[in-house]
């Protein structure tokens, strides 16, 4: 065992691999944002209360439905990535032409409601929701103890946002969303439904965030405002990744996790600001973000 | 994005001889200030409102011929957002007295404010100590508790029973270091040794990282200086990493019954903690709260709810004597000079340091098996009786006992 500033191997290692844990989180729902801004050009601020709905939907299923985590899992995004489409198609699309400030000021409204909604109905306390019967328990990993569930957070996030990463930048359907970004009419002009994959792209976006609004359940309090919370560090990961660059908000959502997992041994009191004085170097030295074209 | 939300309007009466008490504009304005949709609006929020309504009502003021109006508002737990709210309703709206006030840094911003235009303070939903220590003014009243009474019952009780080393969880703000400060006096007091802390900032989410830093010190009790949703996330994540089957136990410093039900019991249960008021206790708590939990979307009074309904009934009563609520220091005076009597609090006194003294209680947190159902979550293990509940006099450091 050796000793880095004071801090022991051990509990070092111990911090890293929670900062990687928390990472997964900001990559997941970074990664919905890059998508989202990447193929909209809106900057979506309802992704907070997206993902919060994820962890309420989650709850519901249990209470109402005895539908367990694995179920929810399944079911919530596709329950909120639905409420996305509906949203999209009903307001969104009327904003691709304006300025970013109308998608942002519209999805800021809407998350600000659905917030205030919740909050009425269920109180900001929040509400219980255990980890699955399956994943309980964890392994000693001689450094640390490892929660099975925080081992199944890493595993699985990492494996959405690479499978994520490899539709659109490595298969047809992901070229033809690129192209679609690019130039609408042109691709249109070659028989592809332009607005339908639009839309069905917010939808994926949004059930991304339902999709971590749901693993952050069991391990954080789900409660309204839970995602207003989280969600302004998300959006200094996207600007730091580059905005709408996909490996670029993996990347710099476990990046940014190791890096706070790191200020919350060495100086516990900084570790919710670290992240903003990184965005403000990063800007500095390169505008466009780490991953981002210049345009 | 300032968010001033005048929330509810009531007026109770409108006197139609009340020439002869003086009241500013003809009216009793209490502002209910708190935190009305962040991590302690269930605690405080809406819930601190019906309860100054329900004093109001059962105080009988519209019998009397006293005008009473109610105001809300949010002051999203910043300081600076609750003085500027504070200023405009000192300054424009004639309100005369501040309640509740969560979070300590935004109380103790208040607090100054209002003694220097002299109007009342009636603190329940904030802890901070130092309210009626250093900081002490002729017009604040710090009502329901205070972290060295938490500390005292909380910290005394776990010392005893054996957990005689601490490491503490912080939150970053007066409220968590008061907190600290007077638990590792009490720990250190009784024989016990405090072998580090870390200072969280406020509000957090993930807290596994400072549990595995707790972890590693070997403490046998981990101390949560924190409240609200931060106490939620620590007790469900040191579940989650296994700390208490490790051997350590954790001690929620200050936990609301909304904690425990956000909690659920499974979390929950042999959590230990200090309260000044529970539902359950007896028949006036649970007359109470029949009345007050339909009026709160079923969420049932915590301490800092009962708290709001004791001040302000005591504050009415002060001003009913002096027929006059334009001098804040007198009201204040003679709030200290008239013992206090209440259905939820019982007989007690404002000292003149401005702490309400009352006696506190020692709960432990039910299994679930022993949970009769939603909300039926504490045992009572001890009263802790009026003499011991608070920090003795002599010993706050406040400017008003020396002179």
């Amino acid at each position: 065992m050796f000793e880095v500033f004071g801090v022991s191997s051990q509990v070092l290692f111990g911090q890293l691999l929670i900062g990687l844990i928390n990472g997964s989180f900001y990559a997941l729902l970074s990664l919905g944002l890059a998508v989202i801004f990447g193929m909209l050009n809106i900057i979506n601020f309802t992704h907070g209360a997206q993902y919060m709905l994820g962890a309420f939907v989650a709850i519901f299923l249990l209470q109402y439905a005895g539908l367990g985590y694995w179920w929810a899992l399944l079911i919530a995004p596709l329950v909120v990535g639905a409420t996305g489409i509906i949203i999209e198609r009903l307001f969104l699309r009327w904003l691709y032409q304006l300025d970013h400030l109308y998608g942002l000021l519209l999805t800021f409204g809407l998350a600000l409601i659905t917030e205030g909604v919740f909050r009425n109905y269920f109180g900001s306390s929040g509400l219980p929701y255990s980890v699955p019967p399956s994943l309980q328990g964890g392994q000693n990993l001689g450094f640390m103890f490892l929660p099975n569930y925080r081992a199944w957070v890493i595993v699985f996030s990492l494996t959405i946002c690479l499978a994520t990463w490899f539709v659109i930048e490595r298969t047809k359907l992901g070229s033809y969303l690129r192209a679609a970004t690019e130039n609408p009419t042109l691709v249109r002009a070659f028989g592809i439904n332009v607005p339908r994959m639009i839309t069905l792209t917010y939808g994926f976006g949004v059930a991304l965030a339902a999709l971590a609004g749901v693993m952050a359940a069991p391990i954080y309090n789900v409660s309204p405002q839970m995602g207003a919370n989280l969600i302004i560090v998300v959006f200094a990961v996207v600007v730091i990744g580059g905005m709408g660059s996909i490996l670029g908000a993996i990347v710099t959502g476990f990046g940014l996790g190791l890096i706070e997992g790191l200020t919350k041994v060495f100086f516990p009191e900084a570790s919710n600001t670290v992240i903003f004085v990184v965005m403000a170097v990063v800007l500095l030295i390169r505008p466009a973000g780490l991953f981002g074209r210049s345009t | 994005m300032k968010r001033l939300i005048s929330l509810s309007a009531l007026a109770v009466a409108f006197g139609c001889g009340a020439a002869h008490a003086q009241y500013t504009d003809g009216t009793i304005k209490i502002g209910v200030m708190n935190d009305m949709s962040g991590t302690y609006a269930d605690l405080s929020g809406q819930g601190s409102v019906v309860a100054a309504r329900m004093a109001v009502e059962d105080f009988g003021a519209a019998r009397k011929g006293m005008k009473v109006e109610i105001v809300g508002a949010d002051h999203q737990n910043k300081p600076d957002v609750g003085s500027n709210v504070v200023r405009t309703w000192l300054d424009v709206d004639k309100v005369d007295v501040i309640v509740d006030v969560p979070t300590s840094s935004v109380a103790l911003a208040v607090s100054e404010i209002v003694r220097d235009k002299n109007k009342v303070f009636l603190v329940s939903g904030a802890g901070a100590s130092d309210l009626t220590g250093p900081q002490c003014t002729a017009n604040t009243i710090h009502w329901t508790y205070d972290t060295w009474a938490l500390a005292n019952g909380t910290g005394s009780a776990i010392v005893k029973t054996g957990g005689d080393t601490w490491f503490f969880l912080t939150a970053n703000y007066a409220f968590g270091m008061a907190l600290e400060r007077d638990t590792a006096a009490v720990v250190t007091k009784n024989g016990g040794k405090v072998l580090g802390q870390v200072r969280h900032p406020f509000p957090g989410t993930d807290f596994s990282s400072f549990l595995l830093q707790a972890q590693a010190s070997k403490a046998k009790i981990i101390g949560l200086a924190n409240a609200g949703s931060d106490t939620i996330n620590s007790v469900k994540q040191a579940a989650e990493f296994g700390i208490t089957r490790g051997g350590q136990n954790l001690a929620a410093l200050l936990a609301f019954i909304t904690d425990v039900h956000a909690l659920g019991l499974q979390t929950a249960q042999g959590l230990i903690m200090t309260e000044a008021w529970y539902w359950d206790l007896n028949d006036a708590n649970r007359e109470f709260t029949k009345r007050f939990a339909p009026q709160y979307k079923g969420i049932h009074p915590t301490m800092v709810h009962a708290g709001v309904y004791s001040a302000v009934t005591h504050y009415l009563k002060a001003v009913e004597a002096l027929k006059s609520d334009a001098d804040g220091k007198a009201i204040v005076a003679k709030m200290k000079e008239m013992p206090t009597d209440d259905p939820l609090f019982g007989k007690g006194t404002v000292r003149a340091d401005g702490r309400k003294i009352h006696p506190m209680y020692l709960f432990e947190v039910k299994k679930p098996s022993e949970s009769k159902g939603a909300w039926d979550y504490y045992k009572l293990r001890a009263t802790i009786p009026e003499s011991e509940a608070f920090r003795p006099l002599a010993e706050g450091g406040c400017p008003l006992v020396r002179s």
